[in-house]
Order: structure tokens, then C-alpha cells, then sequence
């Protein structure tokens, strides 16, 4: 199975480790894993910003990026929802396109959504010592329907312990460009969301969005909690010796 | 009514920083939630109501000419009016000239979010007509002189004790029954004073929740009973309604009436439904003598040809408002117009205009919590994106914004270029923060910083690596 990962330009920029703890999972559960070179955006923040034409351009560059593979895994739910969601209608008018960008669509998934539901993958291989808590981004609850995939994989964890976050279906106030648009009511909907992951009482919070992680984690850091914050993949992979998200080196 | 939208980001803040206002939405954002979690929970069928609802609602709307006459000839056979406004200056023009014949003087009002959509208590005081609000949180907001804040629960953003200031400064020299100390003392202080009103009063007139077109009935639900009194105390009975109110039958009300009170409140069903039909007959105790209902376009009818006809589904039952992440933290009064939270911003650019209204569209992080909740299913974030995109095809975005943006996609869309800069941003981005791992101030993003740190790219690019590491492993190094 020829699998392409698109790490997304957060990951690619901020955290190589997240793709890297990727890419380990899927080849352990059988993939032949490419990453190809001229990955880029997938045209997310002009589409929530409006801008279609910029859009429909990313769009039909990363189609003819990874049209060819049989699948495409996505470390994040709002990018794989892009794609699976939004480029059929951003691409709607384009002849030579609109086809495409369904066919593609329907091949597109959340790398847990993807490891569980596809693969049937039940344990990673990996051990995580503690209390962890899971933060539901947005797109992966409500776009993907990925909510019982990641919890699976964690508590597959021999020595990890998974308490639910209250408010778990809230927003952490990340929202793109809304952060910056807004960042006054972004923060108080990230501190109330970090207030909730204090009440968990665990010492690591997990998500499968690194939106909605460096918001959380940024927060976080500022007010100096010793909660660690990492991608789901990178737990999954075993990588908790990589320093967490916003943490010193 | 006054627009204020374009001030939204300064009202947030203000909002944000006001302690009595966050302690109210604080109290009432959970209510609604958990109330609304615990009725769903006795209601297997909800998913089906929800269905079977939606299918109502679309059915009326590619029908919804055909509704609204058979509605009308049946008002008429039941010896009731329908009048129809094309826009908010007619339909005040129509309210004021019925309440003008029938030499009024004293109006009793029951909540109507349509009548605040045509500023109809500023036309009615226009006329020098004396206006009473009769609902217990339009009365509270309207001693405050102040406009609803949510569009089922008005003064949702008052304490108790803030309501009982209120009524202790307006109320002065007319003397309590006791020192208002609890709810029900506030409900009885309110009751006194209305009940004098109600039986002065010249014209009642009232919103509607659904208009039945096979018996030519208006639907009205109320936890008070205000709207009973309201319509059947005075001798003139005037509905305000929008002209998506509409259903066929009796039949379909009652499906619609098993999600809206759940979605709203969490309550099974609201204290009163009641269903208006005609005035008085000959047979009746009591009633009006004349029964109007003015039926409302205001947009609605170029909604249904375009993207936004899925709001014409919309109940207002609020749910959209008690979910929204954004509207729990500032509240409706921050958004400027009448319709606050997603339902809001969806509607009020398409009222007001663009112009005024884009920010609204903004203000989301398109969690689609909303969605998620709505009894009837309305894509409000597809909504609020499809504004959006009309913002920035008009150039209403901020300069700084769209050239910020711009640039990004135009990096992006050059993939040598992208990977060139991703790579030495990365590392310098790494090496300024140094072993701390994460940034304190940056440049242009104070937006972010001033309460966030921004943690530290770990320092080249993820592409740029995994091809160094299978060149590595191709040449067996």
C-alpha cells in the first residue's frame, strides 16, 4: 500500500518529529511511506479567509501532488478535513478539477482515524508512563469523526492512564487566523481550556492538531504549568524523550 | 435598532473585561448546555425528530408561496387579517396605522425577535404610543433601555441583583410586596406592575414561533403566560411574523414543537403553547375583537434563490448562541445588532448589509459546535465561510490582513521557494529561542504573544530531513 503523508506546513515548520513519529507508524503497520517534496500548504487559511482564488490554486497544486497514491495521511484533523471536505467545493467550478478533488477527497484521512478504522491497528508498540489527557480538536470531532480512534491507540499504552477532559466538544480558541484576529477572546477560550486540562490533574495533554497544540501549549508555557504537551503521533511512536511543545531543550 | 457591528472587537473587550457580565454568562452558558444534554438524553428520537423536521421545513420553503396564501385566505376565513411587508419600514408603517385606528394608546408586547429585526418599539414611540413589554426579560431590558442580549432569554446577561436595582428605581413610590431577594420575588414585583398594564391596554401584539397554514393559526410558546394575556386581554391582537414561520399542518407543528423548547431550554415543552386562530367568535368568553398578523419578508424571499436559504430553517431556539465558544465569552450585546452568536452573524450581513456586518463573520473559529447542535441542521459555518468569501471578493478585509495572507499563499504556491524559506525560517526561529524552546515577544504577532508564548520551530524542515535521512539509508550510511 503506497501511502503519501502530508506532514502540513505546521509540522513541517514547527516540528519535524511529529511527521518523523508518522511516518514510523504507518510503516510499521505495513505502508510504504513517500513524502513528497513539493508539499506546501493545503490552502486552509485562504479558504476560511475567503480567498478563493488562492485556494483553488494550493488546491489543485496538492492534487497533483498526491493524486497518484492510494491513500493520503494527514498528522491533523483540519488539514485532512480540508481536503476530504472542503477541496470537492473549492475546486466545484473547475473543469478539469472538480472530479479529482473527490477522488481524492474519499482517499484523505487523519493518520488515528487512518490507523484504526483502516488499518485496524489495536497497539503501537509504544509505553507512556502516567496521567494523560486528550483534547478533541475541532475538526477531528466534528469534521473526521475522529474522537474513539486516538482514545484507543492511548490507552493501548501499557502504563498510560487516560482521564476525559470536561468540555471536551469546546474549541481551544485556535481557529487559524482567528487567534490573531481575535486574540482577546482566543485567549480566554484557550485559558478556560487549559483550566479544564489542570482540573484532569495530568501531566501530559494530547491532540492530533498542532494548531490547536501550540496554542494550548503556548499558553501554557506562559503560565508556567508543568503539563507537557505532544502530538498524539509522537506518544503513539514512543517519542516522549523529544522535548514537549514549547518546552526547553 | 441601532447597528453597532462594526465596533464588535472593542465590545469583546470590553465585554471580556466586564466582571458582573462574565459572572452572568458564566452561569447561564452552563444552564443551557446541561439542560439541553439532559433532555436529548431522554429523547432517543431525536436524530429522527431532527430529520423529519428538516424535511418539514424544506418541503414548506420550495412551497412557501402556496403556504403563505393558503395561510392567509384560512386568517381570513377565520375572520383575522394577514397584511404583507416587503421590508421593515412597511411593516412598521402597517403595526403603527393598525394601532392608529384603533385609537391606542397603550401597547402590550410580547417578545418578538422579528419586531426588534424592524425596530418596531422605536416606530411605535415614533407614533407617541405608549409601549409595555410583557415578557419578563424584555421588561427588565426595557427599563434598562437596553436591546436583547440573546434571542430567547433577552436580559440573560443581568444578575438578580442588577434586576432588582432596576425595578427598585423604576418602580419607586408604587411600593414592593417585599424586598426582592429571590426570583420569585422578582417574578411577583413584575407581575403586579404588568397586570394593571395588561388590562389598559389598547393593542396586543405578540411574535410567533410557526404559522399553521391548513388552519390559518399563529403558535406562540412562553414560559409566563404573558402572550396569552398579551393577545387576548386587549380588543386588537397583531402577530409579527417572518415569512419562514410557516408550516402545513398542525401536525408538523408538533414536531418542530419537540425540538425547539429541548433545544432551547432543555424543558420537555414550554409553560404555554398557545395557538391563536381569528378573533373572538360569538361563542367565545373572551378574545380580541380584531386579529392581524403582519407577515415580514425582509430579505427572506432572496435567501431562498441563494446560499444562505438553509437559515430559512432556522427556530430560534438559541442553541446555536449557548454552544458558541465566542458569544459565552462576550455575550450578545458585543455583536451590535439584534441576532447575536452563529445564527447572527449569519443573518445580520445579509440584513445590514456586508459592509457593516463582515466582522461578524470573522468572529468564529469555525468550531462548528453550532452545526453540531442545531435542531434543524443549518450549516452555519458553510455560512459564515460563504460571507467571508464575499468580504474578500468586495476587498472588505483589512489591508494588512490580505497582504499578509496573500503573501503566505503566494510562498505556498511556489514549492522551491516554500521549502527554500520554511528551511532557514525554521532554524532562525530555532536558534533565537534558544534551549528556552519558545518565544516570548515576536514581531507583528503581539496578537498571540501578549498571552501565549510561541513555542520554537524544533529547527529545519521535516520535508528537507526526511529526504537527508532516506538519502542516508539509500547510500547505507
Amino acid at each position: 500500500m503506497r501511502v503519501a503523508l502530508f506532514a502540513t506546513c505546521l509540522v513541517d515548520f514547527m516540528r519535524p518529529s511529529v511527521g518523523f513519529a508518522a511516518a514510523k507508524l504507518l510503516q510499521q503497520a505495513g505502508c510504504t511511506v513517500d513524502v513528497p517534496v513539493a508539499q506546501t500548504c493545503c490552502g486552509q487559511p485562504a479558504w476560511n479567509n475567503g480567498d478563493a482564488n488562492n485556494a483553488r490554486h494550493l488546491a489543485r497544486q496538492m492534487i497533483d501532488v498526491f493524486y497518484d497514491y492510494d491513500y493520503v495521511i494527514v498528522p491533523s484533523g483540519s488539514c485532512a478535513g480540508m481536503l476530504r471536505h472542503h477541496y470537492p467545493t473549492v475546486l466545484a467550478d473547475d473543469p478539469d478539477y472538480s472530479l479529482k478533488a473527490s477522488e481524492l477527497a474519499v482517499r484523505c484521512h487523519e493518520l488515528t482515524g487512518f490507523l484504526v478504522d483502516v488499518l485496524g491497528v489495536t497497539s503501537t508498540g509504544a509505553t507512556f508512563d502516567g496521567r494523560l489527557t486528550w483534547h478533541d480538536s475541532c475538526s477531528c470531532l466534528r469534521e473526521m469523526q475522529v474522537s474513539q480512534q486516538p482514545r484507543q491507540l492511548l490507552t493501548s499504552l501499557p502504563g498510560c492512564e487516560l482521564v476525559e477532559l470536561p468540555d471536551n466538544e469546546v474549541c481551544c480558541g485556535f481557529g487559524g487566523t482567528f487567534s490573531v484576529k481575535f486574540p482577546e477572546i482566543s485567549t480566554r477560550m484557550v485559558t478556560d481550556k487549559v483550566d479544564a486540562i489542570v482540573a484532569t490533574g495530568a501531566a501530559t495533554v494530547a491532540a492530533a492538531d498542532l494548531g490547536c497544540l501550540l496554542n494550548i501549549a503556548g499558553r501554557i508555557s506562559r503560565r508556567e504549568l508543568p503539563i507537557r504537551v505532544f502530538h498524539v503521533a509522537e506518544l503513539l511512536a514512543g517519542m516522549t524523550d523529544t522535548p514537549a511543545i514549547g518546552e526547553e531543550s | 435598532m441601532k447597528t453597532n457591528t462594526r465596533e464588535f472587537p472593542q465590545r469583546a473587550q470590553e465585554a471580556l473585561l466586564d466582571e458582573r457580565l462574565q459572572a452572568a454568562l458564566g452561569k447561564a452558558r452552563g444552564g443551557f448546555v446541561d439542560k439541553r444534554r439532559a433532555a436529548l438524553d431522554e429523547l432517543p428520537e431525536f436524530e429522527q425528530l431532527r430529520l423529519a423536521a428538516r424535511a418539514i421545513k424544506e418541503h414548506t420553503l420550495s412551497h412557501l408561496e402556496e403556504y403563505l396564501l393558503q395561510f392567509e385566505s384560512e386568517v381570513e376565513s377565520s375572520g383575522g387579517q394577514v397584511h404583507w411587508a416587503t421590508d421593515p419600514a412597511e411593516a412598521c408603517d402597517i403595526a403603527v396605522s393598525l394601532c392608529r385606528d384603533a385609537n391606542a394608546q397603550l401597547i402590550a408586547k410580547g417578545k418578538t425577535m422579528v419586531g426588534e429585526e424592524i425596530g418596531l418599539n422605536e416606530a411605535l414611540e415614533a407614533a407617541k404610543l405608549r409601549v409595555v413589554e410583557t415578557d419578563l426579560g424584555e421588561y427588565i431590558i426595557q427599563l434598562a433601555d437596553e436591546p436583547p442580549s440573546h434571542i430567547i432569554a433577552p436580559a440573560v446577561h443581568k444578575s438578580r441583583g442588577e434586576i432588582a436595582e432596576l425595578f427598585e428605581s423604576h418602580h419607586h413610590g408604587e411600593g414592593f410586596l417585599r424586598p426582592l431577594e429571590s426570583v420569585p420575588d422578582i417574578v411577583d414585583e413584575a407581575r403586579r406592575v404588568l397586570r394593571d398594564e395588561f388590562l389598559a391596554a389598547d393593542v396586543g401584539i405578540t411574535g410567533a414561533n410557526m404559522l399553521i397554514a391548513e388552519t390559518g393559526s399563529t403558535v406562540l410558546v412562553t414560559n409566563e403566560g404573558n402572550g396569552d394575556l398579551t393577545s387576548s386581554l386587549p380588543p386588537v391582537h397583531i402577530v409579527i411574523a417572518s415569512i419562514e414561520k410557516v408550516v402545513p399542518t398542525l401536525e408538523d407543528t408538533t414536531i418542530l414543537l419537540r425540538l425547539l423548547a429541548r433545544s432551547a431550554t432543555g424543558q420537555p415543552i414550554t409553560s404555554y403553547t398557545s395557538f391563536f386562530t381569528g378573533p373572538k367568535r360569538s361563542s367565545d368568553l373572551g378574545g380580541p375583537e380584531q386579529f392581524h398578523v403582519v407577515l415580514v419578508d425582509n430579505g427572506r424571499s432572496q435567501m431562498l434563490g441563494n446560499a444562505y436559504r438553509d437559515m430559512l430553517r432556522c427556530i430560534r431556539c438559541g442553541a446555536c448562541l449557548n454552544h458558541c465558544p465566542v458569544y459565552g465569552a462576550v455575550g450578545g450585546h458585543a455583536y451590535g445588532w439584534v441576532y447575536p452568536g452563529p445564527m447572527g452573524s449569519v443573518l445580520t450581513p445579509l440584513m445590514i448589509g456586508l459592509g457593516d456586518g463582515h466582522v461578524l463573520a470573522d468572529a468564529s473559529t469555525l468550531c462548528g459546535r453550532c452545526e453540531d447542535v442545531c435542531p434543524m441542521s443549518i450549516p452555519l459555518p458553510r455560512m459564515l465561510r460563504e460571507h467571508r468569501l464575499q468580504s474578500h471578493h468586495d476587498g472588505l478585509m483589512k489591508p494588512l490582513a490580505r497582504g499578509a495572507l496573500g503573501f503566505w499563499a503566494a510562498i505556498a504556491r511556489r514549492p522551491r521557494l516554500y521549502r527554500w524559506l520554511v528551511e532557514r525560517k525554521s532554524r532562525l526561529l530555532h536558534r533565537i529561542a534558544g534551549k528556552r524552546g519558545y518565544l516570548r515577544k515576536v514581531p507583528m504577532a503581539a496578537g498571540w504573544t501578549n498571552s501565549r508564548d510561541l513555542p520554537a520551530p524544533q529547527g529545519g524542515s521535516f520535508v528537507a530531513a526526511w529526504q537527508q535521512r532516506q538519502k542516508n539509508e539509500g547510500s547505507g550510511k
